[in-house]
């Protein structure tokens, strides 16, 4: 039975993510949906990260915001991606012990 | 093939690996955890790490295991996993279009392996795109992320809790980290942009309660890409 639930949830997880590749033609597509598709990873990467970020510690959610934030600055700063993702790590690890 | 040409490749690959860095990072905890859970549900090792190598997505799967240990039916399961995942349709539907020039069959590979986080790294670096070889630049960053979500599986059910349990759940912030620190960059460069990524935020934020956090996302950015139709400009790329 497990078996089924997983071949089932990969069936509805890999159709949606391969369709686009046979759908999506080549062709020009008119200006408008083309700044629509350039569009969506900005607004993909703000709503993956709001409002999740607070579920970081899930009954601490000021936590996640603290972290959020160093992160904007460090990354506004032009420090390198790693460093930003290690010290949001460092920061939430070093809260939580804290508080 | 010459010299020049294998070059190119391995300088693609080299790239395609630093740029999947901050993923590997963020997935080995997060695999670990949903490692222990599925086993915790009752899923047995081979069970936990065939879901991730055929389900490949971290919320699904942490969800899908939850509740196959709640004893939830099948049916039940799969809708529930379709809903959360198919906001990898409209990410595709942006990736297909920005490798629009590649074979079909690397944009099936591509896109078999995409997640919120290999397409975000990817669409990230969409200059990338039109440069020699990227096909192996953007198929590194899939595989590498691919692997080292498995293997944290396997890892995290054969091993159970490796990381401190505080370490681990400090952790779970990576990949939001990394998702602005891919995003802050772009606005920096171009400042409208904001007003796409703030108007998703806002949107998942107010509906989410109301039609859950697969529908939230897709809704928020759908809209936020819509405003990004009248605020960017022709120049942009």
């Amino acid at each position: 039975m497990i078996w089924i639930i997983i071949i089932g949830m990969a069936l509805v997880t890999f159709i949606p993510r391969v369709l686009p590749a046979f759908i999506m033609d080549s062709i020009k597509f008119p200006e408008w949906l083309e700044k629509w598709l350039k569009a969506i990873p900005y607004a993909a990467l703000g709503a993956l990260i709001f409002p999740g970020i607070m579920n970081t510690i899930p009954d601490k959610p000021w936590i996640g915001l603290v972290a959020g934030v160093i992160a904007i600055t460090l990354a506004w700063l032009r420090v390198h991606i790693l460093l930003v993702v290690l010290s949001a790590i460092g920061v939430v690890y070093s809260l939580q012990h804290f508080f | 093939m010459n010299l020049d040409n294998k070059q190119l490749k391995k300088m693609q690959i080299r790239d395609g690996f630093l740029a999947g860095l901050p993923i590997v990072i963020g997935y080995i905890p997060i695999a670990i955890a949903y490692g222990v859970l599925a086993k915790q549900a009752g899923l047995s090792l081979v069970e936990l790490t065939g879901m991730s190598l055929l389900v490949y997505a971290g919320a699904g799967q942490f969800m899908g295991a939850g509740m196959i240990g709640m004893g939830i039916s099948a049916m039940e399961i799969i809708i529930a996993t379709f809903v959360l995942n198919f906001r990898h349709f409209i990410l595709s539907l942006s990736l297909t279009h920005q490798i629009s020039k590649f074979s079909k069959r690397a944009k099936l590979l591509l896109t078999t392996l995409l997640t919120d986080e290999t397409f975000s790294v990817s669409s990230i670096h969409y200059e990338k795109a039109d440069k020699p070889y990227s096909n192996y630049f953007y198929g590194t960053i899939m595989i590498t992320s691919y692997l080292s979500w498995v293997s944290g599986s396997f890892l995290g059910g054969i091993l159970g809790d490796i990381i401190p349990a505080g370490l681990s759940q400090s952790m779970g912030v990576a990949l939001y980290a990394m998702f602005i620190g891919l995003l802050i960059p772009s606005i920096k460069k171009h400042k409208k942009i904001i007003w796409i990524s703030l108007t998703a935020m806002v949107i998942n934020f107010l509906v989410e309660p109301y039609i859950g956090q697969g529908w939230g996302i897709v809704v928020g950015t759908i809209i936020g890409a819509t405003v990004g139709v009248f605020v960017l400009e022709e120049d942009k790329e």
